[in-house]
């Protein structure tokens, strides 16, 4: 890690003692000491006993400003490069009260799971292979006491999405099924996705036969189309939902192929980059393609 | 009844399979082009059943999705040329998402050809006929949807 626990921590208690925030929003010790989950602190008392800083820190706690911006107050947040996108994201679409938050920008050079391993999202690095990663938006950066460790990412994160796409269809197919018949609908990804925050998820409709035990195959293929449709153009690439999810499905490989998609056909974009650009699918030009330029690319044709 | 081996068998024997295809079509133009090419008594499939939505883009990705769960082999969208939308910027929406979407089901190994997007405007009745029976041609040709099916949406013995 670039920056010790015990900076890190007596920054957060100065924050907190000065009254210059009321809460904080960190990470304590879940049920292991590898499975670290976001939490809010609210006294000095409570971040000396429960705040934990470690390299298992891989939790994105953007989302949870959604609510917690709202209390009085000032809440203080730290934000991982791979954080202060879903950050910028989610202050572009009105979800967070900025005012309300003490943002700071912490250096990362990478985070483990749970399993001991450098986490695969971090391995994809975007602070790394950007020239010069500035934080956006951020009320404080920290400075990085050592240097990273690692000064490029370890591949292109559009390379698997290239691998599949190389594929034929019914390669494809079965990649897929064998990927998502796994899915027990958790939700997990759903739920941690900053990009996912509608109040009323198009999911949790009571009148669906169920949102939980999967019957069919239909059921697992519908979720993971729909709900990375719907965060298409709006995902920032935090790897959360991969992260999460128990049976570990590549989710971000669906994520991934729109980003792709968005890059070859409507100019490079990264969601969460700065606060003015529109998001790809609300916006258009008149010259955009036309959906039969699907029939041309992709994989094998049969 | 006396059941008897004749009527055992018309019961149990299965009429050649025919496609079912779900069409999409913008009030404004589309479906005044189908109405047209109605008028002019040009003909085009009757396994093709239209959907009247108010303007292409309202054509949610779920609705795709639900069409073939419901036993839909192919799905059609059909709206205003780009340009010329009744409510001026709808299909452009609609043109991005469908790109995007269309891809996606060919990553998931759906055959791209169940899918399809044309903009037949009100004058266009013989365009939106050929299209139709273009459509219904490509999908008979790639048989039954198998990998967007629902067991569960499917009766015990088709009539």
């Amino acid at each position: 890690m670039q920056i010790s626990a015990e900076r890190l921590t007596s920054k957060l208690k100065e924050l907190l003692s000065s009254g210059e925030v009321a809460r904080v929003l960190g990470w304590q010790k879940g049920e292991f000491e590898e499975d670290l989950t976001p939490a809010v602190f609210e006294s000095v008392d409570e971040l000396e006993k429960g705040f934990v800083f470690n390299e298992y820190c891989g939790a994105n706690l953007s989302k949870y400003l959604i609510k917690a911006s709202k209390g009085e107050g000032k809440i203080a947040v730290i934000l991982k490069p791979c954080d202060n996108y879903s950050f910028v994201q989610l202050q572009k679409e009105h979800r967070i009260n900025r005012e309300n938050v003490y943002a700071i920008g912490l250096p990362c050079d990478g985070m483990k799971g749970i399993d001991g391993e450098k986490l695969a999202k971090c391995k994809t690095c975007k602070s790394l292979s950007e020239e010069a990663f500035s934080f956006i938006d951020c009320d404080e950066v920290l400075e990085a006491e050592t240097p990273a460790s690692c000064t490029s990412a370890e591949i292109d994160r559009f390379d698997e999405v290239a691998k599949l796409e190389a594929m034929t269809p019914e390669e494809r197919y079965e990649f897929w099924q064998n990927e998502l018949s796994r899915c027990i609908r958790c939700n997990a990804c759903r739920n941690v996705c900053p990009a996912c925050s509608c109040e009323k998820c198009v999911f949790d409709n009571p009148d669906l036969a169920r949102n939980k035990a999967v019957a069919d195959s239909f059921e697992e293929n519908l979720f993971h189309v729909i709900r990375s449709f719907h965060v298409a153009g709006r995902c920032t690439d935090c790897g959360e939902c991969s992260r999460v999810c128990p049976e570990h499905i590549p989710l971000h490989l669906l994520n991934r192929k729109y980003m792709k998609d968005i890059n070859d056909l409507y100019g490079d974009f990264q969601a969460g980059a700065d606060l003015e650009t529109r998001a790809p699918l609300t916006d258009f030009t008149k010259e955009d393609a036309e959906p039969s330029v699907i029939y041309e690319r992709g994989g094998n044709e049969q | 009844m006396q059941i008897n081996e004749n009527n055992v068998n018309a019961s149990v024997e299965k009429k050649e399979w025919v496609p079912t295809i779900v069409a999409f079509c913008c009030n404004w133009c589309s479906y005044a082009g189908a109405d047209l090419s109605g008028t002019n008594r040009l003909s085009y499939p009757a396994n093709v059943k239209i959907i009247r939505i108010p303007c292409s883009c309202r054509l949610n990705p779920m609705f795709i999705l639900r069409a073939f769960q419901r036993g839909a082999d192919g799905v059609i969208l059909c709206g205003c040329h780009p340009g010329d939308c009744h409510y001026t910027t709808g299909n452009y929406y609609a043109r991005r998402r469908m790109t995007l979407l269309f891809s996606m089901l060919d990553y998931l190994g759906i055959e791209k050809e169940r899918t399809r997007v044309e903009w037949v405007s009100a004058a266009e009745g013989a365009k939106f006929a050929k299209t139709m029976n273009e459509f219904a041609e490509t999908i008979t040709k790639l048989g039954e949807n198998r990998r967007l099916e629902d067991l569960r949406c499917k009766s015990a013995l088709k009539d």
